[in-house]
């Protein structure tokens, strides 16, 4: 009887998996009963009641608005606030020094795809972590200070208080200004057969009709809405700088390090993906007359996207699990505010648990939305 | 006439050869027309802005001296780096017993020599990686042989960044042949179980993990238990080397045809003995080099111990660059040990294009 049952595939199999998830479940039961032993031994209470009192500790720069009398809920917000900000100037910035890598290293300039060669093998092989204190310890210890700072750039200013760029000083009119155009571009971009078809159906340069079109708008929008702005260059005053925007050492250690590394590894997707299309593709576009741009853009592109972006999304999800790394360097992101957080109340559990669901949130709705693209992608050069 | 044929027939190509190749000569490519001429210039002017770098780093730099005060001139300090050697190498491990992480060096350095042509790959060598590592971990610790007990605590520098390494990926490796073979079973309980392990590890960062280990870790326990910083770091290390193995091995675990499993049904070999001996030596061979890759990158990532307080050689070369005596050289700190890292992760990415090549070349199915 039992070595029929034993026998039996169906039994076995599911046998088995039952006493799988009966010892996952003991295990996860064992470390609850441990952890709630020890939390009782030490007098630590669970709960979420904390994120409501006074924070009380200052977070040195943030994009959000912060001061140490928020809760620490807000504090928690505001870090978040730092990844997502940090997170995506890392990804815009590396993606376009990334393409210029890719692009370099397919060059046929013997110079050019040996210097971009060097800098993809050197970048790479280091840890992100030593990118980072380098710059770091570059922009704390070998600067100058601010009333000799090195002046590279008319306007920029690198100093060991941190570095000096110009801004940009726009008024409410002027921000809605460039909301609105954007908006414009993005409907441009969207509807460009249809504007073309409108305009003039007949046309050979599609593109001067859509910047034309583009013009018209903007002029007509700040001739309603009058925007106004001013540019701010950094001075000198006595001992530090007004004016312009200052960019922390932390930050600006955090951004060249998380820039150069990624954009190596960026730049190998994208010659990777570039040298998979077949070189007939280029052949045959050329064969049945078209030009090299359209080549470019309506056959090879394409084609390379495909390979491209699944990849790419990894790379830019490790993008922004690497800003954690930040806290080496000391600028407050997330995980920062988590430490100070533990070191602050003890509720270490609670402040993990929401470090590692607010990763998982970021994570799952990367993959979510490069799943969409992608499928798009997918679909529309579909064979 | 004849001649004159033959003349005409020798000014056209010949259609069955492919067109003949032009090559440019190396002023050509530089020089040869405007956008080229425009880069060379760009990249010129590039690699002459690199010159302060370069009179830094060697023409203005101090090689040798004992005296801290001679390094404070605008020129790289190596000398430094020469003095503070033995720490950065070994970080807090007491110097009268020294000799024995550089025995453990020593003896990864023969292992990884030993290990490194495919014909020697057996069961033999993983048992002997298996010795080898019981008597590294022997010799760090000491306790035992006459050998002076070293608490981890002491243990530092590039030993705990090798050990960390291998240590992690080695442990890794089982569980991730599990995983992938969880993930890919059509029993529903072990693939959900595979997945959620697999994502959940993938979807955070290392630094949340070690986070968890150093934090969380003494409160999941038994209040009896403990382990040391080391063993927790190597812990959160081995679970996410597990998930990323996982997911190479179960790249190498689809590229087997179905028609092997198939195969070994029809030969009445039991499941198990068919995943075992037919379906993993394939899975493997297919992935050994992206798991190259893998093993690079956990190299790059032993680093991130720093952040839980871990003495490994970045943290040694940190806090040895905070010594009040020299003028602050983190700098040349960072560069050597960013300069050992790319050793090693060049030397293993050499490695994995030779055994790719091989791989290719012995290809002939």
């Amino acid at each position: 009887m039992i070595s029929a049952l034993l026998d039996n595939r169906r039994f076995r199999s599911w046998g088995g998996q039952i006493l799988l998830l009966g010892g996952f479940a003991a295990l996860l039961a064992w470390l609850v009963t441990n952890t709630v032993s020890n939390l009782n031994a030490r007098g630590i209470r669970v709960g979420f009641d904390f994120l409501w009192r006074q924070a009380n500790f200052p977070i040195s720069e943030s994009v959000l608005p912060y001061n140490p009398s928020d809760t620490f809920f807000w504090a928690y917000v505001t870090g978040v606030g730092n990844t997502i900000t940090i997170s995506l100037l890392a990804i815009i910035l590396s993606t376009a020094l990334g393409l210029a890598v890719g692009l370099a290293r397919r060059s046929k300039h013997p110079l050019i795809s040996g210097v971009a060669g060097v800098f993809v093998t050197t970048m790479r092989n280091m840890p992100l972590i030593v990118h980072l204190l380098f710059w770091y310890a570059i922009a704390t210890t070998s600067l100058p200070a601010p009333r000799m700072a090195y002046h590279p750039l008319p306007g920029v200013f690198l100093s060991l208080r941190g570095f000096y760029i110009p801004s940009l000083d726009l008024d409410g009119a002027a921000l809605a200004y460039v909301a609105l155009l954007l908006a414009a571009l993005v409907l441009l971009v969207m509807f460009h057969r249809k504007i073309i078809a409108l305009v003039r159906p007949d046309t050979d340069h599609p593109i001067l009709i859509l910047v034309a079109v583009f013009a018209a708008v903007a002029l007509v929008l700040a001739l309603i809405i009058r925007p106004s702005g001013a540019i701010s260059v950094p001075a000198i005053k006595g001992f530090n700088f007004a004016g312009g925007l200052r960019l922390s050492p932390e930050f600006a250690a955090l951004m060249l390090g998380l820039v150069i590394y990624t954009s190596a590894f960026i730049g190998e997707i994208i010659r990777g993906g570039i040298d998979a299309v077949a070189a007939g593709q280029w052949e045959a576009g050329r064969a049945i007359g078209l030009s090299e741009c359209h080549t470019l853009t309506r056959i090879i592109i394409p084609q390379a996207l495909r390979i491209i972006i699944p990849p790419m999304t990894s790379q830019y999800l490790s993008t922004v699990k690497n800003t954690t790394l930040a806290l080496a360097v000391g600028y407050p992101e997330l995980g920062l505010v988590v430490g100070t957080v533990i070191n602050q109340t003890g509720q270490a559990i609670e402040s993990i648990a929401l470090l590692l669901a607010i990763f998982l949130t970021i994570s799952i709705a990367v993959s979510l939305l490069m799943n969409w693209y992608n499928a798009r992608v997918a679909l529309v050069d579909a064979r | 006439m004849s001649t004159l044929n033959m003349d005409a027939v020798g000014a056209l190509p010949n259609p069955s050869l492919p067109p003949r190749r032009t090559r440019k000569s190396f002023v050509q490519l530089l020089f040869g027309d405007l956008v080229s001429a425009c880069l060379t210039v760009a990249v010129g002017a590039l690699l002459l802005s690199m010159v302060p770098v370069l009179n830094w780093a060697v023409f203005d730099a101090i090689w040798t001296t004992n005296d801290p005060a001679a390094c404070s001139q605008g020129g790289a300090c190596w000398a430094f780096i020469v003095a503070k050697f033995r720490f950065i190498i070994f970080g807090t491990y007491p110097p009268d017993e020294q000799w024995r992480p550089l025995l453990v060096m020593g003896i990864i350095l023969a292992m990884i020599l030993g290990s490194l042509s495919p014909r020697l790959w057996g069961a033999r060598l993983i048992y002997l990686w298996v010795f080898a590592v019981v008597v590294m971990l022997v010799l760090m610790a000491g306790g035992v042989f006459g050998l002076e007990p070293v608490s981890t605590s002491k243990w530092g520098g590039l030993p705990i960044t090798l050990l960390l390494a291998l240590l992690s990926l080695g442990l890794g490796f089982p569980f991730a042949i599990f995983l992938a073979l969880g993930r890919r079973s059509n029993l529903p309980i072990a693939r959900m179980l595979s997945v959620l392990t697999i994502e959940l590890v993938r979807g955070l960062p290392l630094v949340g993990l070690l986070f968890v280990a150093s934090i969380l870790l003494p409160l999941l326990l038994p209040a009896g238990w403990s382990i040391d910083k080391l063993g927790r770091t190597l812990a959160a290390l081995t679970i996410f080397a597990a998930a990323y193995l996982a997911e190479v091995i179960r790249g190498g675990l689809q590229g087997v045809p179905s028609g092997q499993v198939e195969a070994a049904k029809a030969l009445g070999i039991p499941g198990w003995k068919a995943v075992a001996h037919i379906v993993l030596p394939q899975a493997l061979q297919k992935v050994i080099p992206p798991l190259t890759n893998t093993a690079i990158v956990m190299v790059k990532n032993t680093s991130l111990v720093l952040i839980v307080g871990v003495f490994d050689m970045l943290s040694a070369s940190r806090v040895a660059a905070t010594d009040p005596m020299w003028p602050a050289p983190f700098v040349e700190s960072y560069v050597f040990v960013a300069l050992i890292y790319f050793v090693i992760c060049f030397g293993i990415s050499h490695y994995a294009r030779w055994l790719e090549s091989r791989v290719q070349a012995r290809s002939y199915r």
